[in-house]
């Protein structure tokens, strides 16, 4: 029986590895002036793309700004140059991505998980609207055009909102609450981007059910389908107004439960001030609906179904949304970058 | 020795939550990583290992203290970490949705390279991984261990100067952990690529680190090669023994034996100088006690043994 001790690892081997290390670097007598300008190895390598992207001389590393460092750097150098070693150099920042192609990145990865079980969601949200659709049919009086057609421009802008503000909380907060956005916060993107590409991921999934939702609106109550186009200016601008404070709310709430309660609370104000004819409200209710922005895509898509369209009023209601779509996506990534830094 | 450093930290403090039940997770910490390192920080959980990389990723503010990367204070510089590392973090639910080939491909693009840079990119270390076969299935539908793998790939994908990984190789099999390893040993020596990598393994920290800081409560009690600490410890070697059932008590070297040693249920511990650990098992091991010896083993110390005579008071760092 022989007793052994366990052979491992010693220093003198990893000693002799940092030689190795060190030898990439080109010239063994490089003065700080000289470390600026050499790109690093690394920046050659195949793969990485970096070398044919010059930086701005103010994006590349100082060896070092702190005396204490640029001492140890000049140490460092002198000693390897003393035993005939080369010193590294440091290394280039790569750029941070544009905001175009870190948009794209992130849908194109929401979209690609959407797929796997987004859909039914779809489907839920188009059936839903559709069936208040049905419902409200034995209730209006047919030929009350005005009323229609708001219960109809109500419904769709529920199929967004059922995306936007109900979904996207829910998966902001979930993210959130799992320490998943440091993924994100981690990369070099600007916030905004991982908050539309994520709400562009989902408007995706809404667009056909909102299409669905009017159209079978418009023949169920006979309404006429050639102003319809105004659908995509109404469905966009809601998405990016609703999907930004669906983003805020999950994004700012402490628990994950209360981004989803607050999340279908949203959805079922938008509900009931939106199909609700405004004329049929108590006057709390009609103030109630000033305030909500959603209100004014589903008066915008009312607009379409009518004879004679008010375009001024029209295009003062997809400002609104634009406006509240611009100042929740502001909030969203403020939220975003609170999370990072908490 | 020469060399930049990637990191130059000083007094590194943060404390999390307030008053009565505040826990400083992060105290006083100074660090140097040099350029081309792979440099790695064992501890037990809750030792503040995690705090410290987040706070290196600027996802956490300090307290107090600095953080120098490249000679560059990144309070100044807040998008640098972001730039210059892949890091990879604990969760992963943003991409557990996505296929292999999509998480990798997208962080290659939010990365800032073009299309085909990013394609290239990822086949190269999808294949490097042996992720290839699983290219187009979401991550939530692969085993544990290939799930960390497609993750560690994300943090790998598009050759950062920075590698910080925290516990990467957590859930991997053997195979796997090797091609992680191999992957960070490429990159350092053809690249110069500094690795930060965060464990309580300590087969990990003794088979891949160039350097390791030992932390504990928050402070690093220990910094060096892991030959050199384990080198200034002692002398002393470890002696285990499992036994089949109670060793006779009135044997002379069980006695000795049981008042040195850590007791866990049957297995004991035993920290004795090289001389006496073979004395003591030659006895054992031709009398009364052979009976109820089940198993035994001496080993030279492990940066446990150097995690523990420093006064590290946890026993949950992993051996194997």
């Amino acid at each position: 029986m022989s007793i052994v001790p366990e052979a491992r690892g010693t220093a003198v081997s990893r000693a002799s590895r940092e030689v190795v290390v060190s030898a990439p670097a080109r010239d063994a007598t490089v003065g700080a002036a000289r470390v600026r300008s050499e790109p690093h190895p690394a920046a050659n390598l195949p793969g990485l793309g970096l070398a044919d992207r010059p930086l701005p001389a103010s994006e590349e590393l100082a060896p070092a700004d702190e005396p204490a460092a640029a001492e140890e750097l000049a140490a460092a150098q002198e000693r390897s140059a003393s035993q005939g070693l080369l010193a590294p150099v440091p290394p280039r920042i790569p750029a941070a991505a544009g905001f175009g192609a870190a948009f794209g990145a992130v849908y194109r990865g929401q979209l690609a998980r959407s797929k796997v079980g987004r859909i039914p969601l779809l489907f839920v949200a188009s059936f839903q609207s559709i069936g208040i659709l049905v419902l409200l049919r034995g209730i209006l009086d047919v030929g009350n055009t005005t009323a229609a057609g708001q219960v109809v421009a109500g419904s769709t802008v529920l199929v967004v909102a059922f995306v936007a503000l109900n979904l996207l909380a829910q998966r902001f907060g979930a993210l959130r609450a799992a320490g998943a956005l440091d993924y994100y916060l981690t990369l070099p993107v600007p916030p905004a981007a991982v908050v539309l590409g994520t709400a562009a991921s989902y408007a995706t999934f809404a667009a056909p059910g909102t299409l669905v939702t009017a159209v079978f609106g418009s023949l169920l109550y006979g309404l006429s389908l050639s102003g319809l186009w105004l659908l995509a200016p109404v469905v966009l601008l809601a998405g990016v107004c609703l999907s930004g404070i669906g983003a805020a709310v999950g994004l700012l709430a402490p628990r994950p439960e209360l981004a989803t309660i607050a999340g279908q609370l949203g959805m079922s104000i938008v509900l009931f001030l939106g199909v609700i004819p405004a004329d049929r409200l108590p006057e709390v209710g009609r103030l109630a609906r000033d305030v909500l922005p959603s209100t004014y895509a589903v008066d915008a898509l009312a607009a379409a179904f009518q004879r004679n369209v008010d375009w001024a009023t029209v295009l003062a209601d997809l400002a609104v949304c634009a406006a509240v779509g611009a100042g929740a996506l502001a909030a969203a990534v403020l939220a975003l970058r609170r999370v990072g830094t908490s | 020795m020469g060399g930049v450093l990637s990191y130059a930290i000083r007094g590194l403090t943060r404390r999390h939550g307030v008053g009565e039940h505040s826990v400083l997770a992060n105290d006083r910490i100074d660090l140097d990583v040099r350029q081309g390192e792979v440099f790695g920080v064992l501890g037990p959980n809750g030792a503040g290992k995690t705090t410290l990389v987040r706070l290196l990723m600027g996802l956490l503010r300090p307290d107090a203290g600095t953080i120098m990367m490249f000679g560059r204070d990144v309070r100044a510089a807040p998008d640098l970490p972001a730039r210059l590392t892949g890091y990879l973090g604990q969760a992963d639910l943003a991409l557990a949705e996505l296929p292999v080939a999509t998480a990798v491909g997208t962080t290659a693009r939010m990365r800032g390279l073009s299309r085909g840079e990013a394609r290239a990119a990822r086949d190269a270390v999808l294949d490097e991984l042996g992720l290839t076969g699983v290219a187009h299935r979401p991550l939530a539908r692969l085993s544990g261990g290939q799930r960390r793998l497609a993750c560690v790939a994300t943090a790998l994908v598009g050759d950062r100067p920075v590698l910080i990984l925290d516990e990467p190789t957590t859930g991997l099999d053997p195979v796997a952990r090797r091609a992680v390893w191999g992957a960070l040993e490429r990159r350092r020596d053809t690249a110069g690529t500094t690795v930060v990598l965060i464990t309580h393994n300590v087969l990990e920290a003794e088979s891949v680190l160039d350097r390791v800081a030992v932390l504990e409560a928050g402070r690093v009690i220990a910094c060096d090669t892991p030959g050199q600490l384990k080198a200034s410890v002692s002398g002393d070697v470890r002696l285990d023994l499992a036994w089949r059932h109670d060793p006779p008590a009135a044997d002379p070297t069980v006695a000795m034996l049981a008042g040195l040693a850590t007791v866990s249920g049957r297995r004991w511990t035993v920290r004795l100088a090289p001389a006496a650990a073979r004395d003591a098992l030659g006895r054992l091991t031709t009398g009364a006690a052979l009976a109820a010896l089940d198993d035994f083993s001496l080993a030279t110390p492990s940066l446990e043994d150097v995690y523990l005579t420093l006064g590290g008071a946890s026993r949950d760092l992993e051996r194997t």
